[in-house]
């Protein structure tokens, strides 16, 4: 099963919501930096964030799951004999 | 379009908030026990809280039109304590023959503790023993996938268990093939700040198909939408999917999991309110 519209047709109606949802992400990245203090410059979670970033310049079909994987903790195998 | 929502903890909601999902197309909604946004007490609340689920929330939907069904067991955040969870677990069958009582839920895990594992596998235990269907709660952000995970492996380790009768609850992009993929039913949660969007879940089932699938509001005292199933059905209607394919969705895949608890005496609204479809 697949979308019924086009590839221009979604890109024609969620054009401006994803040019703003860029924007929001930018703003965000910014509003930490002007507050920056060196206790957050090595925190993880910034870490990560630039991780995601980087993750949605590469292609595929699946980033949303690639993005969900990188802030998952990892799963133990057999974790319920220990 | 009428709706069911299989999920949504209305005795946090107000009345107005049942009257306005009527006037959208609701029809039933199924109330899973949950966290009340602290830990209670002692076993007597969840007494308290079970006969709420199971004599004053029914007749509060009534009056509006709605058929409200429900779950009962410990959410997996009070789990942690174990003591009492067992005391809970203990009440929970004097409940299970009341007429709107379709089965044992939300359980799951929070933390993905030993704790929760424990009281989950004890829970799903009670549910075999009485024959009860399961609705399952499955953790938020970076816990998901490890505790869908392990959900998961309990449930595959107790062969009494039926797939078919389990409904895996909130998954997302990286766990709805997890549940589908054993032959659980599952659901996407539509909630503002975390879990899915309705235009997320759209594209969920652009990708995974809409069999055994449905979607919620879960709908509660955080920053929650009791509306966010008509959200997901306009979303699907923007995108060109067809009035029978949506429906699958939001009414029949319910009615199709529902169906399986012999407590769930549905009445079709074609019924009650005879030729006036929203």
């Amino acid at each position: 099963m697949s979308s019924p519209q086009t590839a221009r047709q979604i890109l024609d109606r969620h054009y401006l919501e994803i040019r703003s949802k860029i924007l929001d992400l930018a703003a965000s990245l910014d509003r930490v930096e002007r507050a920056a203090e060196d206790s957050v410059k090595d925190d993880p979670r910034l870490a990560k964030l630039r991780s995601g970033i980087e993750l949605l310049l590469t292609p595929g079909t699946d980033r949303a799951e690639r993005v969900q994987m990188l802030f998952s903790d990892a799963y133990v195998e057999n974790w319920m004999k220990k | 379009m009428y709706f069911i929502d299989p999920h949504v903890h209305m005795i946090s909601r107000t009345t107005d908030d049942y009257e306005r999902m009527t006037r959208m197309g609701c029809v039933a909604i199924s109330e899973p026990a949950f966290w009340a946004g602290y830990d209670r007490g002692s076993a007597a609340s969840f007494h308290d809280y079970f006969r709420q689920l199971t004599e004053f929330e029914p007749m509060r939907a009534g009056w509006s039109g709605i058929q409200h069904y429900t779950w009962l067991c410990i959410n997996a955040k009070e789990a942690e304590n174990v003591s009492l969870a067992r005391e809970v677990i203990k009440l929970i069958p004097e409940f299970l023959d009341r007429p709107n009582v379709l089965g044992i839920g939300e359980i799951g895990l929070n933390k993905n503790t030993l704790n929760e594992s424990t009281i989950f596998q004890e829970h799903v235990d009670l549910a075999v023993r009485m024959n009860q269907q399961i609705l399952i709660h499955t953790p938020h952000l970076q816990d998901k996938f490890k505790g869908t995970h392990m959900i998961v492996d309990m449930l595959r380790a107790d062969s009494r268990v039926q797939p078919q009768r389990v409904l895996i609850d909130h998954v997302e992009e990286h766990t709805v093939r997890l549940a589908k993929d054993h032959g659980f039913w599952c659901a996407m949660t539509l909630y503002p700040t975390t879990k899915c969007t309705p235009a997320r879940a759209a594209d969920i089932i652009e990708q995974y198909g809409d069999e055994q699938i449905m979607v919620n509001s879960a709908g509660d005292w955080g920053p929650s939408n009791p509306l966010a199933v008509p959200d997901f059905i306009q979303e699907m209607r923007k995108r060109g999917h067809s009035e029978t394919k949506i429906k699958k969705i939001v009414y029949d895949n319910p009615l199709q999991f529902f169906s399986q608890s012999k407590n769930f005496q549905f009445k079709s609204p074609d019924i009650t309110y005879g030729a006036g479809k929203p």
